[in-house]
């Protein structure tokens, strides 16, 4: 008894043992000199947050015993930071954002700049954070942490399509082969871009083509033509429940969303990643924090975006690392076991065709194009 | 007490002055006294609502002051661009792109405005009026204007580093943005643009403010309309059941209350959407084909129908409050008197309900045109107000500007209509009890 008891403890000191060498050694840690003992994060709520509180806050919690306390804001993150800077009170300390509201967030000044080398840790075998995050780097206030797609799903028990199931993102458009309703974002973004690659635009034109009148004209022809079929939603988690009712045939959302549909809910769904969008999700430390929250930021920011940190996350929920360092250590997932690499949207066999979201360009004309497409929509 | 007057041959006595004044009991003028103790009593009566004064000042009147104020205002052009506002003043669009001395301008306004990283702000601001202006100023960086040769012409080095700094427009939209004050927003929210030539009409593909300005109009006064007609029975049965069924019927008015809106909301699209309870029971006992499913949610039906649920108690509760207040014996003479159901409905209930029905349909009316949450989940694109389109500029586009003018229109608007309900109705005639 007492031999078995010895062995199971020394057994369980080796699991600990491996686990302390996939995460960082307490001791391995700086220490954080002059840091607040508490931090405010904001997120996005959901299985995301509890996959960055699983990989990221709950061991440097463990080590340091810092307080986090969690704020699921992101989706009005931008407005509510300005409105907090014009009042002068910054409550929050560090805030998850997509990559687009950080550089508009970057843009207007209230996201502090980062200095990626000295700020975030090395990949293991030495690469600075610049090189090892790569061209995921396209704001300076914005450290990524995963990529995710926006990506169709659609339901393979539809009787109308005689067995055929849409591989094309053309097939969004056709409603001869594919009847029934479909689900898209309530925005221009990636719709447009779609509209426009089935309108027999190549890919590399598309932004070109967007900016004049005619091609903005040539994607809402296109739009047009499955308007009627269309419901439009606008908060991610809608896609998967109307795949789910079955109101609709296919539709549009993340990637996660459809992950969790398919394999946790094993919902009649299948994934089609053709024409998928990337697009990035990440930090930004708000600008003006007083220096002992600041220092304890960087400080987990440091820790929270190394290479092993974001390989954990990929545990917890199919998107992909940002680092290329993270990407070899991606293992399966927590619970269900299955290998997360094929339901990555980075994995090769899914990223035939892809795109990615194009910051620059969206950033100048989403204004305008917004309230084309709004006004479209009540046409 | 002794009277009053002044009559010179009453010995003053302890209660007056030697002037005749009356006195109070520590001697002070009455009047005074009075005065006083009046004064006391409004000082304690205005500590008493003061809390309420200042929270609804703080809350509510700043507020609305505040969004008055950015829907006009614009200082950031001339704030970060003051050198290059001026020099613009002399500068006509129509001869072409703008002289030498106003890119001196611009370069010293730029370096001090790219030190203080607020030239991307800037950009920002401009990319409402002009697609484009945003990645302009995030490209003309610091870095950039740093390595200007300042003994050369000015202007092909910036059509060097973007060759918009050469066209017309980007220093168009400068000049007609300079001023500190601006109707842009405003022409905005009634689809209309500020342009260097004047105010022009927006395009008519791009027109949705004043679309959706009616259409919220039209959709609250349908909602108030249903929930009149479906109100107005239940509070009509309400006031006259007895008090055990009334009290019964009451909780299950006011069940809704005590629901969470989201909830009440989602409830609907679980029974509206196409695969949802009312469709599979339609189609169950054949009234619709499976092929031919009602579509009731995602568009206007969808809102009015979660809509009139959601305001139904606010209609009901000072509805049944008048009803209440009617006496049943009414009723009783004028069909003593002769009158059928109908006359003496319409010609002595009626009348003495409408104060009831003035109360319900304004508070209906102004909660539905501001509604949002229940619009945005169920409306679709058609049955979606213009509060989504506010909520959408002031979280997503950042447009504060713009937001304020919308907003400021709407309540304009309210108001206007509440001018016109006073006196077509009169505002009197409003009783909530």
């Amino acid at each position: 008894m007492s031999l078995k008891l010895k062995m199971m403890m020394a057994g369980a000191g080796i699991a600990g043992a491996a686990v302390a060498g996939a995460a960082y050694a307490a001791d391995e840690l700086p220490a954080c000199e002059g840091c607040a003992d508490s931090m405010t994060v904001v997120s996005w709520g959901g299985a995301y947050q509890n996959s960055q509180q699983k990989a990221y806050s709950e061991p440097y919690a463990e080590m340091t015993g810092v307080e986090f306390v969690w704020d699921e804001s992101s989706n009005e993150a931008v407005a509510k930071l300005r409105a907090m800077a014009e009042a002068g009170n910054i409550t929050w300390d560090l805030v998850d954002v997509v990559a687009s509201d950080a550089m508009r967030l970057c843009d207007e000044g209230l996201a502090e700049e980062i200095d990626f080398d000295s700020a975030l840790a090395e990949a293991p075998d030495g690469t600075v954070a610049t090189e090892d995050f790569g061209e995921m780097i396209v704001s300076d206030c914005f450290v990524p942490q995963i990529a995710y797609s926006t990506t169709f799903g659609y339901r393979t028990d539809v009787a109308e399509w005689n067995g055929e199931t849409p591989d094309d993102i053309c097939d969004v458009f056709d409603l001869e082969a594919f009847p029934g309703k479909r689900a898209l974002e309530k925005r221009p973004i990636n719709n447009m871009e779609w509209a426009l690659l089935c309108s027999g635009v190549a890919k590399e034109d598309i932004y070109d083509t967007l900016e004049t009148e005619e091609g903005q004209a040539q994607a809402f022809a296109k739009l047009d033509e499955i308007k009627d079929s269309v419901v439009w939603w606008s908060a991610g988690a809608e896609t998967p429940q109307l795949l789910a009712d079955g109101e609709i045939v296919m539709g549009s959302t993340y990637n996660g969303r459809l992950f969790a549909l398919i394999e946790e809910q094993k919902q009649p769904v299948a994934m089609m990643w053709d024409a998928q969008v990337y697009d990035l999700d990440g930090w930004i430390v708000p600008a003006g924090l007083p220096e002992d929250r600041k220092a304890r930021v960087m400080h987990f920011l440091k820790f929270a975006t190394d290479t092993q940190r974001l390989a954990d996350q990929a545990k917890y929920i199919s998107y992909g690392p940002a680092r290329q360092s993270s990407a070899p250590l991606v293992g399966q997932h927590a619970e269900l076991g299955i290998d997360m690499a094929p339901h990555m949207p980075t994995n090769p066999e899914n990223a035939t065709n892809t795109f990615l979201y194009n910051y620059e360009w969206w950033a100048d004309y989403r204004d305008d194009l917004d309230a084309k497409f709004q006004a479209w929509l009540l046409r | 007490m002794a009277e009053a007057t002044a009559n010179g041959d009453i010995a003053p006595d302890e209660h007056r002055s030697a002037s005749g004044q009356l006195l109070a009991a520590d001697g002070t003028p009455l009047k005074k006294s009075i005065r006083r103790s009046e004064a006391r009593a409004r000082l304690r009566a205005f500590l008493l609502v003061a809390p309420l004064l200042i929270f609804v000042l703080l809350s509510f009147i700043a507020p609305i002051a505040d969004m008055l104020f950015r829907s006009v205002e614009n200082e950031i052009v001339a704030d970060t661009l003051p050198r290059t506002v001026e020099a613009l003043d002399a500068w006509d669009p129509q001869t072409g792109p703008p002289p030498e001395p106003v890119y001196r301008a611009f370069y010293d306004d730029m370096l001090e405005a790219t030190e203080l990283k607020i030239h991307t702000r800037l950009g920002s601001r401009l990319n409402y009026e002009e697609s484009g202006m945003s990645s302009l100023f995030r490209k003309t960086n610091e870095r950039r204007l740093e390595r200007f040769d300042l003994d050369q012409p000015l202007q092909p080095q910036f059509v060097d580093l973007d060759k918009d700094w050469g066209e017309v427009e980007p220093w168009a939209v400068i000049k007609t943005f300079a001023p500190r004050y601006t109707w842009g927003y405003f022409l905005q929210a009634a689809d209309m643009r500020l342009t260097p030539g004047g105010v022009e009409m927006a395009p008519e593909f791009e027109q949705i403010y004043l679309k959706l300005f009616w259409r919220t109009i039209l959709l609250s006064c349908t909602i108030t309309l249903s929930c009149l007609l479906l109100g107005y029975p239940v509070a009509w049965l309400l006031s006259n059941l007895p008090a055990r069924s009334a009290n019964l019927l009451m909780i299950l008015v006011l069940l809704p209350f005590w629901t969470s809106l989201l909830v009440r909301t989602s409830a609907w699209k679980v029974l509206l959407q196409e695969q949802g309870v009312i469709n599979d029971i339609l189609v169950y006992i054949g009234i619709v084909s499976d092929a031919g499913r009602l579509v009731m949610i995602n568009n206007q039906t969808g809102t009015i129908i979660a809509m009139t649920h959601i305001l139904l108690p606010f209609m009901v509760l000072p509805l049944y409050s008048v009803m209440k207040t009617i006496p049943p014996s009414y009723l009783r003479a004028a069909k003593s008197l002769g009158a059928t159901d109908w006359t003496a409905f319409w010609r002595v209930y009626f009348p003495q309900s409408v104060p009831g029905i003035g109360a319900g349909a304004i508070l209906v009316f102004i909660l539905a045109i501001g509604y949002y949450i229940t619009p945005e989940l169920v409306g679709g694109t058609d049955g979606t107000f213009i509060s989504n389109r506010i909520a959408f500029h002031i979280s997503t586009s950042l447009n504060w500007g713009l937001a304020a003018a919308l907003g400021s229109l709407l309540l304009i608007l309210v108001l206007g209509l509440y001018w016109l309900y006073d006196r077509i109705v009169g505002i009197d005639n409003v009783k909530l009890g």
